[in-house]
C-alpha cells in the first residue's frame, strides 16, 4: 500500500510537469461528462421524467455510476491500457520484480486528467443531493456511499478482465467496451427502466444493478428492504472472478520477446 | 487530381486490413444501437406526445448513425499527421509537389471510408431484418433515398472539412491533446452525436439546424426517414453545399498561413 501511494505521487508529480496541457486535458474531460449531462437536462426538458423517475433521482443514479467510473478509470488505468503493455513487452518487466504483478501493474499507471470527471459527478451530487425531495437520513447517506465504492469495485473488475483479455488477444478489444462504456452509458438511467431482460443480465452476470439500481430503489423509498443498501458489496464480490481470470492469464503469457 | 486519388486509394485499401477490429467494432455498435433504442422507447412510453418524430424514425436514424459510424466519427484523428506536426518531420511533407490540404484531405477522407465500408453492410442488413421496434425501416421514398445520398456525400466532406482546422490549430500549441478534446466534444454535441437535434428544446434547434456541425451527420440522417422532406430537405442540403464551400474554403486559407509562419528548427 505504502508502495501505491509513492507510484501515484510519482505519477501526480509528472502530470504536474506540463500544467497547462494538464488543465486543458482535465477541462475536456469535464467537458465530455458535461455534455453527457446537457443531453440528459434536454431530455428531461422535453418529457419530464424516465418511467417513474424524475430529473433528480436520474441525476443521483447517473451521478453515482459516472464517479464509480472514473475513479476506476483514474486509478486503474494501469489495466485499462493494457494492450499497450503487453505489445511492447513491459509486462516481462513486471515479472522479474519481486513484488506482486498485480500490484505493479496498478503503479504502471495512474491519470489524473481523469478528475474531470470525478469533478463533475461531485458536482452534481452537489445539486441533486439537496434538490430531490428524499430525506437524507444517515442511512441513506451510507447506501449512497455504498454506490460510489461498490462501482468503483465493479468497473475495476470489468478494467482487469479487460486486461486479462489481453494475454489471450490484443485484437477486436473494442467489443469489451460494451460492458466498460456502455455499462456508464446504461447506467445513466436507473436499470430497471429497460425492461427485465436487461435487468437481469447486469444482476446477475455483471452486477451493475446491484451498485445502482437496488440500492437507489431503497434511497428513493421505492421499497423499505434495507438489504437492498448492502447489495453493491457484489461490486467487491466481482472482483473475485476477476482475479482468477487475471491468474489465468498470466499463467497463459507468452511473451512477445521484443 | 491523380495523385490525390492515389493518396486516397492507398489509404482506402489500408483502411481495409484491420478486419478483427472491423468485427469487434460492429458487436459494439449493435449493442450502442440497442441500448439506445431502449432508452428512447422508454422516453417514448413516458410522454408520446412530447416525442420530436416517429418512433420508426428515430430508430432508422439510430442504426443510420451506427452504420455510419466510421464516416462521420467526431473522435477520429490521424495519429500520423500530429506526430507529423509535434514533431516537425511536416517539413518533408511540406517538400512534396502536393497541396498540403488536398493531400491530408484524400487521406482522411479515405480512413473515414474504408471504415465505414468494412461496418455499414453487415449492420444495413442485420438491423434490416430485425422484428419490430428494432427494425431498420426503409427510406422514406425514391426521392428520400437519392437526396440522402447526396446529403450524405456532402456531410462527410464537411466532417473531413471541420477535422482540418484541428489539424492546423495543432501547428500552434506543443500539446494538441487538450485542444482536440474540447474540439471533439462541441462536434460530437451539436452534430446530434448526444442526442439527435430534433430532441433539442425547439428554440436551441431552430439555431443549432442552421450550423454547420447539423450539416454533418444530422441533415441525410433525419432526410433518409423521411423527418426531413420537400423544401426543407432541398433547403438543408443547399445549407449542407454553402457550409462545404465556406468550410473547405476557410480551411485551406487557415492552413496555409499556419504553413507560412511556420518555422521548423533544423537538424
Amino acid at each position: 500500500m505504502r508502495l501505491y501511494i509513492k507510484f501515484l505521487l510519482m505519477h501526480l508529480k509528472s502530470a504536474m510537469e506540463y500544467k497547462a496541457s494538464f488543465a486543458l486535458t482535465v477541462l475536456g474531460q469535464f467537458m465530455t461528462s458535461f455534455s453527457a449531462f446537457l443531453g440528459i437536462y434536454f431530455m428531461f426538458g422535453r418529457f419530464g421524467a424516465v418511467g417513474d423517475y424524475s430529473f433528480e433521482e436520474t441525476l443521483i443514479c447517473y451521478a453515482a455510476v459516472l464517479f464509480a467510473y472514473s475513479a476506476a478509470e483514474c486509478f486503474f488505468r494501469g489495466f485499462d491500457a493494457f494492450e499497450s503493455v503487453i505489445s511492447n513487452g513491459e509486462f516481462d518487466r513486471a515479472m522479474v520484480r519481486p513484488r506482486p504483478v498485480m500490484l505493479l501493474v496498478l503503479c504502471s499507471r495512474a491519470e489524473f486528467a481523469r478528475f474531470g470527471r470525478l469533478m463533475q459527478a461531485v458536482v452534481i451530487f452537489a445539486y441533486a443531493i439537496p434538490a430531490s425531495d428524499i430525506g437524507w437520513t444517515a442511512d441513506r447517506i451510507f447506501t449512497l456511499i455504498m454506490m460510489c465504492a461498490g462501482g468503483t469495485a465493479l468497473f475495476a473488475g470489468l478494467f482487469i478482465v479487460r486486461a486479462s483479455v489481453c494475454f489471450f488477444t490484443v485484437e477486436g478489444l473494442e467489443f469489451m467496451n460494451i460492458f466498460t462504456d456502455g455499462g456508464r452509458e446504461l447506467g445513466t438511467y436507473p436499470l430497471d427502466i429497460y425492461g427485465q431482460p436487461v435487468l437481469r443480465f447486469y444482476t446477475y452476470v455483471i452486477p451493475l444493478a446491484c451498485v445502482q439500481y437496488y440500492p437507489l430503489s431503497y434511497i428513493t423509498a421505492r421499497t423499505g428492504r434495507f438489504w437492498y443498501a448492502l447489495l453493491p458489496l457484489a461490486g467487491f464480490v466481482f472482483l473475485v472472478p476477476c482475479f482468477a481470470l487475471w491468474r489465468i492469464g498470466v499463467r497463459h503469457y507468452k511473451s512477445t520477446g521484443s | 487530381m491523380k495523385k490525390y486519388l492515389a493518396f486516397f486509394r492507398i489509404r482506402f485499401i489500408n483502411g481495409l486490413q484491420y478486419r478483427a477490429a472491423a468485427y469487434a467494432g460492429m458487436a459494439t455498435q449493435f449493442a450502442w444501437g440497442f441500448m439506445e433504442i431502449l432508452v428512447y422507447t422508454v422516453f417514448h412510453d413516458t410522454a408520446p406526445a412530447a416525442f420530436p418524430m416517429e418512433m420508426g424514425q428515430l430508430t432508422s436514424y439510430i442504426w443510420l448513425r451506427q452504420a455510419l459510424l466510421g464516416l462521420f466519427m467526431s473522435w477520429y484523428y490521424d495519429r500520423e499527421l500530429l506526430d507529423m506536426i509535434t514533431s516537425g518531420n511536416v517539413a518533408y511533407e511540406m517538400c512534396r509537389p502536393a497541396d498540403i490540404y488536398t493531400m491530408w484531405f484524400a487521406k482522411n477522407l479515405a480512413t473515414r471510408c474504408s471504415r465505414a465500408a468494412l461496418r455499414c453492410v453487415p449492420i444495413f442488413l442485420v438491423a434490416g431484418f430485425l422484428p419490430g421496434r428494432f427494425r431498420l425501416y426503409p427510406p422514406a421514398g425514391a426521392g428520400a433515398l437519392a437526396m440522402f445520398c447526396v446529403s450524405v456525400t456532402a456531410g462527410v466532406l464537411i466532417t473531413v472539412g471541420l477535422s482540418m482546422f484541428v489539424y492546423a490549430t495543432a501547428f500552434y500549441t506543443v500539446s494538441p491533446l487538450g485542444m482536440r478534446i474540447v474540439a471533439v466534444n462541441i462536434i460530437e454535441f451539436m452534430s446530434g452525436g448526444i442526442i439527435p437535434l430534433p430532441f433539442f428544446p425547439d428554440g436551441v434547434f431552430r439555431v443549432m439546424r442552421l450550423l454547420p456541425f447539423a450539416a454533418t451527420e444530422s441533415t441525410p440522417f433525419l432526410i433518409y426517414s423521411g423527418a426531413l422532406r420537400g423544401g426543407d430537405a432541398g433547403a438543408a442540403v443547399a445549407l449542407q453545399f454553402m457550409w462545404l464551400v465556406l468550410i473547405t474554403a476557410g480551411g485551406k486559407l487557415y492552413l496555409d498561413s499556419s504553413l507560412r509562419r511556420l518555422v521548423i528548427q533544423g537538424g
